[in-house]
């Protein structure tokens, strides 16, 4: 009988644990507001409250990774992680290797930054984050395209002049213009939407999370977040 | 950190700096200097051991033994420090976990490849998912210890190779008129006599990893350049308390004299260690420090 009792105990022990997942959620921690890394040293922004809010709709318990933008697919096809929350606009190129969930944000036009407004797009050189929606955008229009690995590398370069503009989310622009950079009246309608990247064979947390994302639309606290951050326009 | 630090933009010069300086990402910064400082104090010994291995893989008599040391030599020194970084450590995790999956999991059905996933049973995860964070650190960490320690070990089996020929063969005559043993001449004679003709070359190689240890942020470590990058990057009022612009420039400043500062210190410890090891050595350097005795 005592074996009889211990062993159920292991066994309800073993499950709870089965049950008590961690989903690790992996983000840049570099693309303010969305997602960067605060005084504190902890991941901050957007996606943070975004991805936390999430995980307790769906009764997980999720781990934050800060993990380099470049190698960020990569990492979580071989399972260093099992989300990618950063900010990544879902398109067919990036589906073909993850999936995405339903979008978080509408997908919302990319602006330029620039020393000067009627700086030449066509004939200058226009900068873009590597492996970017907005990179691929540039290099198919033909343009002279300068990547970089971190969005304040892209910034930087405008400033010192190495680059004529930088093309990126209008939210993270928002938060550089001024003291000398402004931002230009043209925008370019690309990317569809921003959404989480799960591996193509998690299906289940896929449907938990959309599930959860789902009912933030619902009730409304998904746009009062983006109202909070600035992030986007509006469901 | 101090109690006066709550309100940052009432605060101006030493005061402003002191609070600046104490933050929480700051530390993660003054975290990773130890990083670093840790990764070269394990990798050094590994990569020796690594290299004393293979060097003496290579001057084995053992036929399988030689092709092994010497092929480990060609193929790691043959192959771009980044190329080897990106693949091999991501392969060797998924080496690792194929094999726990194998063993703890063995009625698992589904493949281990679906498309681009690797996909192994949860009990097989390295580490696993519900670890905290701080596992996942040291085991990231752990692989680049490895990964250093074979890259640079290959690099050492060639240097130890050559200080182990560099003996001059009178002294393993010498051994064998003793009537040593191939063993005991090896032990006796030619390890304490070898370090010698290597020390140049291993201090080539120390100062080449003391600058390559950036390259742990290609593995998931954040290193002194990563967080140098991070804090010297532009700060909006809007996300932290201490805004400022792009001030890189001084914590690329930082980093250099840090270099400089440790390049200069091992060259200072590696000049020490050269007159020690030429005491009684059939080398110029030796030929002189006796003289000094006799004077």
């Amino acid at each position: 009988m005592k074996k009889l009792i211990l062993g159920t105990a292991a066994l309800a022990l073993t499950a709870g644990m089965a049950f008590a997942d961690t989903v690790r959620m992996g983000t840049e921690g570099a693309y303010a507001p969305w997602n960067f890394v605060n005084d504190a040293g902890e991941i901050d922004g957007f996606e943070r409250e975004l991805g936390d809010e999430l995980c307790k709709r769906a009764g997980l318990t999720c781990e934050w990774v800060k993990n380099d933008w470049d190698s960020i697919i990569p990492n979580l096809v071989s399972g260093n992680y099992d989300t990618i929350i950063a900010g990544m606009s879902i398109t067919d190129e990036r589906d073909e290797v993850i999936d995405f969930t339903q979008p978080y944000t509408p997908p919302d036009p990319s602006a330029y930054v620039a020393l000067s407004a009627d700086v030449d797009l066509e004939g200058g050189v226009v900068t873009a984050q590597a492996n970017t929606i907005q990179a691929a955008f540039i290099a198919e229009k033909g343009w002279t395209l300068v990547e970089f690995a971190t969005p304040e590398e892209t910034v930087a370069a405008v400033r010192n002049g190495e680059a004529d503009a930088v093309l990126a989310d209008k939210s993270f622009l928002d938060t550089v213009v001024g003291d000398g950079l402004v931002m230009l009246e043209r925008m370019e309608a690309i990317g569809g939407g921003v959404g989480m990247g799960l591996r193509e064979s998690d299906g289940e947390l896929r449907g938990k999370f959309d599930a959860a994302i789902q009912s933030m639309k619902d009730d409304g606290s998904l746009n009062e977040l983006i109202a909070k951050w600035e992030v986007s326009s509006q469901w | 950190m101090f109690s006066y630090c709550t309100d940052p933009s009432q605060l101006e010069g030493l005061t402003w700096l002191s609070c600046y300086l104490t933050t929480g990402k700051h530390a993660g910064l003054y975290v990773s200097v130890f990083t670093v400082l840790l990764l070269l104090a394990v990798t050094a010994p590994t990569a020796l051991v690594f290299g004393f291995a293979g060097a003496s893989a290579a001057r084995s008599r053992i036929a399988p033994l030689r092709w092994l040391g010497k092929s480990y030599t060609a193929i790691v020194r043959g192959v771009p420090d980044i190329a080897f970084f990106l693949f091999f450590v991501i392969a060797l995790d998924q080496g690792f976990e194929w094999l726990r999956h194998q063993v703890k999991c063995p009625d698992w059905t589904d493949p281990i490849r679906q498309g681009n996933d690797f996909v192994v049973c949860d009990a097989a995860k390295l580490p696993l998912s519900t670890a905290p964070q701080w596992i996942h650190e040291s085991y990231a960490f752990v692989l680049a210890v490895l990964t250093f320690a074979i890259v640079f070990g290959a690099f050492a089996a060639n240097v130890l190779y050559g200080g182990m020929r560099a003996v001059p063969r009178a002294q393993l005559e010498t051994a064998e008129a003793y009537g040593m043993t191939p063993r005991q001449t090896f032990w006796r004679i030619l390890v304490p006599q070898m370090w010698i003709y290597a020390l140049p070359g291993l201090s080539n190689l120390w100062m080449v990893l003391i600058k390559a240890t950036p390259l742990l942020f290609l593995l998931g470590i954040e290193d002194i350049v990563y967080w140098a990058r991070e804090l010297g990057g532009t700060k909006n009022a809007k996300f932290t308390d201490y805004p400022h612009g792009d001030w890189r420039i001084w914590y690329f400043l930082f980093l250099l004299v840090f270099y400089l500062a440790f390049t200069r210190v091992s060259e200072i410890v590696l000049e020490r260690l050269t007159v020690r090891l030429s005491r009684g050595q059939a080398t110029a350097a030796g030929e002189k420090l006796r003289k000094e005795v006799q004077a």
